[in-house]
């Protein structure tokens, strides 16, 4: 008797009992529906997690000067003088684990083109010209400073979206100047738009210039107040950490017993920490959803049964007239596959149809990943075939005599 | 065997050729209960020939139902032989014997043992699916040999919408439609009553006399054995007696002079 026979067969023989068959595929149904919604969420939660790593930047790391302390009067990181521009040559040269190094210096002030105004929120950065590299942050439109720009402190400047848009009210700025602290800047490119930060502030609405224009031209100093650095990979982040304070305190000459006059901030760290937690937590949510995918398959294996010894009978019938022991296997093996695929199907539709409505509802990011729906229905068959060998062997093993004798 | 052309002609078998169609040789049966050695059959021996019409007799425990499981390749003897249509099936594997079963021998029960929920033609094409007909060839079969026992308009009836009568010619048509050697009827007229007994004993004959098919038929109503030309009774494991019946009884005859009645077949479940 071919395959496709069998499976007529078995399909008819699963008509014959609507409600039981259903009622057995609900099992298989729930469990599949709630590993997909549960692995949506999930895919959907890591995700955006990885989108604002992505945000924070290429492997990122910051190092700030230390809390100022002098005469009772105390400051939170950034306030004291301790970081020079020399530091973070000194880091991109000696640190194998850095890839690439842009001073930062920032200072408040008020922009102005034509009659309009406007106090960036994220203030004014200087940087060199690695930023859109260190950040992954390029530019739109227009170009970035160069290398030479930071040598002569030029007054050029790149603006992020927010600020061209206020300023200058939706025409294209790239050309013009404006000024900054009064000062006159020739805008030279706009920032693509980043969006907000992990705190909720508009990245977007800053202004860029050379760091060396900052320290010169506006502010007179000669520190900086950070500096970004790009480690070569994810997990050289935290070498890099290590490497970069361990040169900061002989650089600052920091005895065995001193507190560093620097901090180091791992942003990469910290948000891979959040995503391994994540996911952590979805893989635990996942397992608990296959569970109930196990107990499907014991609802399948427990109706078979009952159906092997109800059909005791036909069983015999078929044995009688010529059946053989491993076409009664495979009749009761393809209904408790067809049973298990079949609920798998409506499984995923009810789990795609969950993580829908779960985004819309809750407003959860969710991802419906197609490997998730097609490890569910080879997972699925794959519990049809194992829970229902027992029972289909037990069939086939069946002596037509006793078989056809049996009330 | 898969393609086999189908005519009317393939029905009839031609009692004159070839040696015995069954041949049991000083067969015993013997079955374990823990300890106990039951001795269901002590040493029979039987010959069957092509397009006989046998009964098979004798009280409960005689060996009667053990012979039947033997004839039907359900069960295989613990000693003595058993040769089929020219081939020895006494020590065949369980595969095996479910393919002689498939192609040579038909099996009618007392219970009818249809499938239920299922119609009358799919109960008749079960034997060809297990064969491997291919479907337009398993459909004509099925219809032809429910014709042969006169359900030709039940086709698509389930079987609780047939009567006791119906149903049991149902498997009949089921037991003949991969044109086996034999046809074994199990106590086929135990749950039917006197009148429809005796439509079913008409069946067998004409199918006996007009096709030439062999059939071997267990029963304990000695009335009903006169239907069949040859009685073999059983007793205590071996054959007590083996005779020929002059003039059967005819099915058909009883029919004809039986009052008239309303067809019984009317859906009356």
């Amino acid at each position: 008797m071919n395959m496709l026979l069998t499976f007529r067969v078995a399909i008819r023989a699963l008509g014959r009992n609507k409600l039981r068959s259903s009622l057995t595929m609900l099992g298989i149904i729930i469990g599949v529906g709630a590993v997909i919604a549960n692995l949506a969420i999930g895919q959907g939660a890591s995700a955006q997690i990885q989108a604002q790593i992505a945000n924070l930047g290429n492997n990122m790391l910051y190092v700030m000067s230390g809390s100022m302390n002098t005469g009772g009067m105390r400051g939170g990181a950034g306030t004291s003088q301790t970081l020079i521009p020399e530091d973070a040559d000194a880091i991109e040269r000696e640190c194998p684990a850095v890839r690439a190094v842009s001073p930062g210096v920032r200072a408040n002030g008020q922009l102005v083109f034509g009659n309009q105004n406007w106090i960036a929120s994220s203030q004014i950065q200087g940087t060199n010209e690695k930023f859109p590299d260190i950040r992954l942050w390029p530019v739109a439109n227009g170009d970035f400073f160069t290398e030479g720009d930071v040598r002569t402190a030029a007054r050029v400047c790149v603006v992020g979206k927010t600020v061209a848009d206020n300023l200058f009210s939706g025409s294209d700025p790239v050309g013009l100047t404006m000024r900054i602290r009064n000062l006159p800047f020739r805008v030279i490119g706009i920032l693509s738009t980043k969006g907000q930060n992990q705190y909720g502030q508009d990245q977007d609405d800053t202004v860029i210039v050379p760091y060396t224009t900052v320290q010169k031209k506006m502010l007179s100093q000669t520190h900086i107040n950070q500096i970004m650095v790009s480690a070569i990979s994810p997990s050289a982040t935290f070498t890099a950490e290590k490497q970069i304070t361990e040169l900061l305190r002989q650089r600052h000459k920091l005895g065995p017993n001193q507190e560093n006059d620097f901090f180091v901030r791992n942003l990469t760290d910290v948000a891979e920490a959040a995503d391994q937690s994540s996911k952590i937590f979805i893989n635990l949510l996942a397992s608990i959803a296959s569970v109930s995918l196990l107990v499907g398959g014991i609802g399948i294996m427990n109706i078979m049964l009952v159906s092997v010894t109800e059909r005791t009978r036909e069983i015999g019938i078929r044995m009688a007239i010529g059946a053989r022991s491993a076409a009664i296997r495979r009749q009761f093996l393809i209904e408790s596959v067809t049973l298990s695929v079949v609920g798998g199907v409506f499984g995923i539709l009810m789990g795609v149809g969950a993580s829908i409505t779960i985004s819309k509802t809750l407003g959860w990011p969710t991802l419906i990943s197609p490997i998730s729906i097609v490890a569910s229905v080879i997972f699925s068959m794959l519990v049809g075939v194992a829970f229902g060998y027992y029972p289909a062997r037990k069939a086939a093993g069946l002596d037509p005599i006793d078989a056809l004798r049996y009330e | 065997m898969g393609a086999q052309l189908v005519t009317e002609t393939s029905y009839v078998t031609d009692p004159l050729v070839g040696p015995a169609l069954i041949t049991l040789d000083h067969v015993h049966k013997t079955y374990h209960m823990g300890d106990v050695e039951i001795h269901a059959l002590r040493g029979a021996s039987l010959h069957i020939d092509r397009g006989e019409f046998i009964a098979i007799m004798g009280a409960s425990g005689s060996g009667k139902s053990t012979t039947m499981n033997i004839l039907g390749c359900l069960d295989k003897p613990t000693r003595g032989s058993y040769v089929l249509d020219g081939q020895d099936v006494s020590k065949l594997s369980r595969d095996e014997l479910a393919d002689i079963r498939n192609r040579k021998i038909g099996f009618v029960f007392q219970g009818f043992n249809l499938l239920s929920r299922t119609s009358a033609l799919e109960n008749v094409e079960l034997p060809m699916l297990y064969l491997g007909v291919k479907t337009s060839e398993r459909l004509e079969r099925a219809k032809e040999a429910l014709e042969i026992v006169g359900l030709g308009e039940r086709l698509n009836n389930m079987p609780n919408q047939l009567s006791g009568g119906q149903q049991q010619r149902v498997a009949i048509a089921r037991s003949l439609v991969n044109h086996p050697s034999i046809i074994l009827a199990d106590e086929p007229t135990g749950n039917l009553d006197s009148r429809t007994a005796v439509e079913v004993m008409d069946v067998f004959q004409r199918l006996n006399q007009e096709r030439g098919i062999t059939i071997a038929l267990v029963t304990h109503e000695p009335d009903i054995a006169q239907y069949a030309r040859r009685i073999v009774v059983f007793k205590d494991g071996r054959i007590k007696n083996d005779y020929m019946i002059k003039e059967p009884r005819s099915a058909r005859e009883e029919l004809e002079s039986l009052p008239a009645i309303e067809d019984d077949d009317e859906d009356d479940e």
